[in-house]
């Protein structure tokens, strides 16, 4: 019973191993971004777009609000990062439809390395919004002794997120092949239908906490004066 | 008892308990959770769109206690390294 796609190698020289997550992350990549190339190399702004470019800018709209509502003012700085990590983890959860297909977020190595990801934008976030000085004060916040508290839940955070996310892949892996052992057509279904609902809603709460996470690290420190007319 | 079987029943004992605190916990939490959401929806519904989506923050924040506990049973019963230990040891001599 293998836990994540790390376990099936396709090819392997020495210490380097081409395995299951490298080839379904390459994958990935391919379809979003010649999917993406495609859509957007024939844009309209007449009447009667095409669908692939409707479809486009609902979600686009969509994450751009979302974005707003977490607090972030200026989103389309941020929609670049925050979007590629919705968009990444969702098709990833959808293409379990295709079969003889793993989820590579159900290795724990996609996950840390997303969750690096989101670890190293905060602050640089941070820091372009408040400059040095002001985002390292940010740790200082409330007071000095919360200082080591701060650190340890940047670490902790960010290993929450991965930890998270290949839970929440692996076990819906496991718990169909599990299942296909033991009744063979109708189960199996529906619990791929519930992986497909909590690989969405999984990639929705990475994207909306890596939001979180970077509005608490670029917001203004001095309170902005309020006019009332 | 010799340390494979120890270690051997320290494992499925554990991994169930595990998984059934794992379960108990977060299923009562989220429970309060749901609940004191729809009674503010039912006091505020035009507030529901942001009322939801904490909501759903909320729940997997909850839900990742359970995705820890999940993680250790599986680790327990599946990769152990003790068990992987023991088992090199007794085949390897």
């Amino acid at each position: 019973m293998h836990l994540t796609p790390d376990e099936m190698i396709f090819w392997q020289l020495g210490f380097i191993k081409l395995n299951a997550t490298i080839v379904f992350t390459w994958g990935l990549m391919l379809l979003l971004a010649v999917g993406s190339k495609l859509i957007t190399g024939r844009l309209s702004t007449g009447l009667n777009p095409s669908r692939g470019q409707i479809i486009l800018e609902i979600l686009v709209t969509g994450i751009e609000q979302q974005i707003k509502e977490v607090g972030l003012n200026q989103p389309k700085k941020y929609l670049g990062f925050l979007g590629t990590l919705f968009l990444f983890v969702a098709v990833a959860s959808l293409c379990t439809l295709i079969p003889g297909y793993e989820p590579p977020t159900g290795s724990l190595s996609t996950t840390t390395a997303l969750a690096l990801c989101v670890f190293v934008a905060v602050p640089t976030f941070g820091i372009k919004e408040q400059g040095f000085g002001g985002y390292l004060k940010s740790y200082a916040e409330p007071t000095i002794i919360m200082l080591p508290f701060n650190i340890i839940s940047e670490a902790s955070r960010t290993l929450a997120l991965a930890v998270r996310l290949f839970g929440n892949m692996m076990s819906g892996a496991m718990i169909i092949a599990i299942l296909l052992t033991i009744t063979p057509f109708l189960f199996p279904i529906i619990m791929t239908a519930l992986g497909l609902l909590t690989g969405m809603v999984q990639a929705y709460i990475f994207s909306i906490l890596a939001a979180v996470y970077i509005a608490a690290a670029t917001h203004p420190r001095k309170p902005q004066a309020v006019l009332k007319t | 008892m010799d340390s494979m079987t120890i270690i051997a029943v320290a494992s499925i004992i554990i991994a169930g308990i595990t998984t059934s605190f794992g379960c108990m916990g977060p299923a009562l939490a989220e429970g309060r959770a749901v609940a004191t959401a729809l009674t503010s929806l039912a006091q505020q519904p035009d507030a529901s769109s942001t009322i939801t989506r904490t909501l759903f923050v909320g729940l997997a924040m909850i839900e990742s206690t359970a995705i820890y506990c999940f993680v250790v049973s599986m680790i327990l019963i599946f990769a152990n390294p003790f068990w992987n230990h023991a088992i090199a040891k007794a085949t390897g001599k």
